[in-house]
């Protein structure tokens, strides 16, 4: 089974990352960007058959070590 | 005293932890490698150097924060032992759990390092007692993720009991956002557990107690612990 977590920063938490993608993107001409907000992809294959014991394994990676939950949302999708 | 010093992969500031201890206080810190899973008996001071732990992969701190011996430092702390966290030490205690908050990229998004003021906002603490209170002393900063962060409850607490340790401030003594240099909220530098034994702090103590390397502010620290422990 494979999953893929998605990592991204609360929102009002400042991200100067995605400020200076912003600032990069229009340098470069790429107009209509109002903001860009970067985040983590994690894709992850699992020796786990069962749906609701993956989910489990994988809130719990979330919770103790992929997102840091002060500041961080995260989201974890079951890809097949 | 003993001390221990944690040492990470990707640690970089342990020797300069330990010679400012070594310089100070006349007694030699045991160097204590992450994979073990006690630390030395009898240790009084354990400190969590700066440095690029694990390369700062995933978030600073994140990785060396679920290290084997972090066990044993948290429950050095929750039998009231003191605790130094020092830069990436500092992210390596919140991401703990040890202290409360974040460090994020400085707002300006640059690696910062220079001299820098910081005020003493209290010094009835076992890392202060050497310095007054409201005292402007001089140390050094170097990071790129410094920026404190936490939620408006958190910050509430920290102001309301008095766990704000150092802020940044100007040469005068005034903390302004001028002399903020990453962002951090409410200027904060550093910050005490409830208990007042687990330090948390982004400038560099350890780096000022010689003046052949331009300053002696930080030696009010080590002075402190060496007397509390």
């Amino acid at each position: 089974m494979k999953a893929r977590v998605t990592v991204t920063l609360k929102s009002g938490v400042l991200d100067p990352q995605g400020k200076a993608i912003e600032g990069a993107l229009a340098s470069l001409g790429i107009d209509g960007f109002a903001s860009v907000r970067q985040g983590k992809v994690f894709d992850i294959d699992l020796d786990i058959n069962d749906n609701a014991a993956a989910e489990a394994a994988l809130k719990a990676a979330c919770e103790k070590l992929l997102a840091n939950t002060v500041v961080e949302n995260y989201r974890v999708e079951l890809v097949g | 005293m003993k001390a221990a010093i944690i040492v990470f992969p990707g640690s970089n500031r342990e020797r300069d932890a330990g010679t400012a201890i070594h310089t100070v206080t006349g007694h030699e810190p045991a160097y204590v490698w992450h994979a073990e899973t006690a630390l030395p008996a009898g240790t009084d001071l354990v400190v969590l150097p700066g440095g690029f732990s694990y390369g700062d992969y995933l978030r600073c701190g994140a990785i060396a924060a679920r290290a084997g011996v972090m066990d044993a430092v948290r429950a050095h702390a929750a039998r009231g032992g003191l605790v130094l966290a020092i830069c990436n030490g500092f992210q390596i205690a919140c991401e703990a759990g040890l202290l409360p908050g974040v460090l994020m990229r400085n707002v300006n998004r640059r690696f910062i390092c220079k001299r820098q003021f910081l005020t003493v906002e209290r010094a009835d603490t076992a890392f202060t007692r050497r310095y007054r209170q409201g005292e402007a002393i001089e140390v050094c900063i170097a990071h790129g993720e410094g920026n404190y962060v936490a939620d408006a409850e958190t910050l509430k607490r920290l102001e309301g009991e008095n766990l704000v340790a150092f802020r940044y401030c100007d040469a005068r003594g005034q903390v302004t956002d001028a002399a903020n240099p990453n962002g951090s909220a409410n200027g904060i530098a550093g910050i005490y557990s409830p208990g007042l034994n687990v330090l948390g702090m982004m400038p560099h103590p350890e780096n000022f107690v010689d003046d052949l390397v331009g300053g002696t502010d930080g030696r009010g620290l080590f002075e402190s612990l060496a007397k509390a422990a």
